[in-house]
This record gives C-alpha cells, sequence and structure tokens, in this order.
C-alpha cells in the first residue's frame, strides 16, 4: 500500500470496454498496491472489471451501487463504484 | 481480399440440409393440404405429417404420440414451462433453472413464477454454474427437492459456450423428488447423444439442417400438464404447423444423426484447432468453456480490451459471419447472461458455430486474419501496453 488516496476514474457514460480501458489506463500508471475505484454506468463492467482483474493478478476490493449517494450526483440509471488493489 | 463468404454462426439457423430442401419440396406438392380435413388431399397431408413425427419420434427416442410440433423453439419452451407448471399447480409455482438457460427458458420461469394476479407468486430458483458453465448439480439436486417446485430445466448443453451439462444426475435427483425435468435440448440434437432420461424434451429444427419457423415438442405420456391458453385441436400449439416444414425438419435430422459420427470427428478436431491457435496467436484472450465434454462444434472467445461489435464487424467485412454474447452487440446494453455466469469477460466476445461440412481452409483462413483484426480494433479504441 502506499497510503495515497484512493484513485477514482470516472467512467460513467461510457459503454463497454471502455470502462475498463480506462481503469486499465489509470493501472498502468500507478505503483503497485494503488487502490482505484471505477465509476460506471455500464452493466457489462460489473462482469468484465472482476475478470480483467483476475487476468492481470490485480485483486478485486468491492462493487458497490453508489447512486443517489453523497459520493456521485444522481444520474439516469445505477452507478456502479467498482473496486480493486493492483498487485505488485 | 476475396468475397467468398464463411458462415460460422450455424447456431439455431444452420443452413438447410440438401435432402430438407427436397423434402420440403415434395411435400409442396403432396402435402399442401389442410392435415385436418378428411378429403383425399388432406388426408394426404396427413400421412406426411404423421410420418414425420415417426420419425422425429424414432430419432428422439419417444413415441410418436409424444411428439409435439410448434412454431419456434422458443414457442416449445415457453409453452412447456406454462403448461407443466399448470399442470402442477396445486404442488407449488416455483421454477427451478440454471443460469445458463436459454432467455426463451428463463423468461417463461419468470412469467409463470409471478403467477396469475391475485395468485400467490411463487419464485424461479436461479441454481449458478462453475467457470466453465456447468451447473451446479448438488445445488441443483438441493433447489429440485424443496418443497412447492413445480419444474425443473436444463440444458443439455450450453449453445453459447458448447460445455455438455450433468442431465443424468440431475435427471436422477428431479425424479427422486417428484419433479418433471424440462431438458432443452435445442443446442444439442443432430450433433451429440441425447440423454433419455427426460420428461420433456424441446429441439430445434432449425439448428440440425431442418427450417426455421418449426420447433419440436416431446412430452413423457406420465407427464401431467394442462394449457394456460385457449383450446384447440392441437392443444399444445393451437393451429398446427407446416406440414412442408414439419417433413423437412425429420429428413434433416435422420441425415444428422446418419452423418453425426463423421461430421463429430471433422468439427471436433477443427475446434481443437481454433482452441489452440487463438490463444497462441492473440494476446489476451480468453478460450472459454469446457475443452473436451462440449459440443463438437462450438467454440467461443473474449478479447480484452476489445469492442465485440467492431470485431464482429471487421471479421464480417473480411467474409467471415460470427456471433458474439457481448453487450454491443445486441440492442440491450446487458451481456450474455451465461459469460456473466462464468465469470468471464463479456467484451470482445466471438462465438463460433460450426456448420456440418465446414471447409478446413475457411477455417485456417479465419484464423489467420483474426490476430490483425482484433489488433485493428484495439488500435481504434488506443488499447496499447495495457
Amino acid at each position: 500500500m502506499t497510503g495515497a488516496e484512493p484513485v477514482v476514474v470516472d467512467a460513467r457514460h461510457l459503454r463497454c470496454p471502455l470502462p475498463v480501458i480506462e481503469l486499465a489506463k489509470a493501472a498502468r500508471d500507478a505503483p503497485g498496491g494503488t487502490v482505484l475505484t471505477v465509476l460506471t454506468t455500464d452493466p457489462a463492467a460489473r462482469h468484465d472489471v472482476p475478470a480483467w482483474a483476475r487476468l492481470r493478478g490485480h485483486a478485486l476490493v468491492s462493487i458497490e451501487t453508489v447512486s443517489g449517494s453523497d459520493r456521485v450526483a444522481m444520474t439516469d440509471g445505477d452507478v456502479l463504484a467498482i473496486t480493486v488493489r493492483t498487485s505488485g | 481480399m476475396t468475397n467468398r463468404r464463411t458462415f460460422l454462426d450455424a447456431s439455431g439457423h444452420a443452413p438447410l440440409h440438401p435432402a430438407a430442401r427436397a423434402a420440403f419440396d415434395q411435400a409442396l406438392d403432396e402435402g399442401w393440404a389442410d392435415p385436418r380435413r378428411l378429403h383425399t388431399e388432406g388426408r394426404r397431408a396427413r400421412a406426411l405429417l404423421d410420418g414425420a413425427r415417426a420419425a422425429l419420434a424414432a430419432a428422439l427416442g419417444a413415441r410418436t404420440e409424444e411428439v409435439f410440433l410448434s412454431g419456434s423453439h422458443t414457442a416449445s419452451l415457453h409453452a412447456a414451462v406454462r403448461g407443466i407448471a399448470r399442470g402442477r399447480r396445486r404442488v407449488g409455482r416455483d421454477v427451478v433453472v440454471s443460469a445458463v438457460e436459454r432467455a426463451a427458458v428463463l423468461a417463461a420461469a419468470e412469467f409463470v413464477a409471478a403467477g396469475a394476479p391475485g395468485a400467490a407468486p411463487g419464485r424461479r430458483v436461479i441454481v449458478g454454474v462453475d467457470g466453465l458453465g456447468r451447473v451446479d448439480v448438488a445445488a441443483m439436486a438441493d433447489a429440485v427437492a424443496a418443497p412447492g417446485v413445480a419444474l425443473a430445466a436444463l440444458q443439455v448443453a450450453n449453445g453459447e459456450v458448447g460445455t455438455l451439462q450433468p442431465v443424468p444426475a440431475v435427471a436422477a435427483a428431479a425424479r427422486r423428488a417428484g419433479v418433471p425435468l424440462l431438458v432443452d435440448a435445442g443446442a444439442a440434437v443432430g450433433h451429440v447423444a441425447i440423454p433419455d432420461d427426460w420428461d420433456v424434451l424441446a429441439a430445434d429444427p432449425g439448428d440440425w439442417g431442418g427450417l426455421g419457423g418449426l420447433g419440436v415438442l416431446v412430452v413423457r405420456s406420465r407427464v401431467r400438464w394442462s394449457p394456460d391458453w385457449p383450446a384447440d385441436e392441437d392443444a399444445w400449439f393451437p393451429g398446427g404447423v407446416s406440414v412442408p416444414a414439419a417433413l423437412a425438419a425429420a429428413v434433416a435430422l435422420e441425415h444428422a444423426v446418419a452423418e453425426r459420427a463423421a461430421a463429430d470427428t471433422h468439427r471436433r478436431g477443427l475446434v481443437d484447432r481454433i482452441r489452440r491457435t487463438v490463444a497462441a496467436t492473440v494476446p489476451d484472450v480468453e478460450v472459454v468453456g469446457d475443452p473436451t465434454d462440449r459440443l463438437p462444434h462450438v467454440v467461443t472467445f473474449s478479447c480484452l480490451f476489445v469492442d465485440g461489435e467492431a470485431l464482429t464487424g471487421e471479421l464480417d467485412r473480411q467474409g467471415f459471419a460470427v456471433g458474439s454474447g457481448s453487450a454491443c452487440t445486441s440492442s440491450a446494453l446487458e451481456p450474455s447472461h451465461v459469460l456473466a455466469a462464468m465469470g468471464v469477460l463479456t467484451h470482445g466476445n466471438v462465438r463460433l458455430t460450426l456448420p456440418v461440412g465446414v471447409r478446413d481452409d475457411d477455417v485456417d483462413r479465419f484464423l489467420a486474419v483474426l490476430p490483425a483484426a482484433v489488433a485493428r480494433v484495439r488500435d481504434v479504441l488506443g488499447v496499447r501496453d495495457l
């Protein structure tokens, strides 16, 4: 762990496979052990972010529905916050 | 670049078998009349229809009077779930299904579980699968043994990823619990041996080289059922079906069964070659489904960081018709529920269903163009060193 603030990747309104690509770019540029959260409205991301993490050896931390919470403004449809910790 | 087309998406819509086309043509001449009428023309059509049912029954291990014909595989599955559930409404309203059943089964299960307005609803109990797409036998056995189950449904094999399901084990559990088992053999009949320990079986002529617009439902005489639709002389599927389509389906199935051993060896070998080559030549690819205990002609893989719609479009431009379970390739934003239930990548998905008689050199050309096609789609998305 770096102890830094978690990195948030805002991929709302991007369709598959763009949320995974944006998350992967952030993960590539971050040191090992970084905690990253991607915000997404794409239903496929619920399945594809964990599958990407498994393929790359990253750890899946959590999948939460955050629509309507204080963290993000309400949008049309659910917003998922998917959090991973990078390997290394 | 060549204009040659290669069709690798035969699931549910295989190329018409030449013998089925000949049978259809013959039946247009001899079986065009209404088989319900008692005149000579009507009786001739009736004889062809009955002959088609007898041939289908023989190929499917059933008696002729247990074979019913519908307008589509979807109609067969909907009616089976609704008819059995209504027949067993005093026992319960729950419907147990695997997570990777065809959408028509999942939708019908949800429909009957919801029940009539004002009636007590049941539940659609979904049993999970492993990473290969195979249902959890113990969990399904537990689910069918619970009180209040009207019926259970399990496919012979998954048509999206090819994995065979443990039908005999689940059928034994259902029999112990006294619950009827609907077996969706839509992707399997004509391609693999079909287990015989089912109560109701649905098969899809479009998948084995017959015409579309026809479905086959086989209901063992012991199964209690009741229509929740209006009465008709053809009780399961009111109105009857096209006699020429029925004859074409029966003739196509006889040929598919007779040619199965040779087609199995040929296509199984090609799928092995595809699985090996794709894994070796495409970076960041996941070949999914059981590598050995599977249908002989289905192979599916997902490419990381690839837009499935863009990839199927790129392959189409190069002359290859392929399927995909990616969300981007359907009007809905939801990806394939099969890939999702397996926990594998849903984007960048390509599904090949090899028709009987597929040519080796066509498959080799596909394997030759695939890596560059994937690379081009990734370049457009700006994917590099991820």
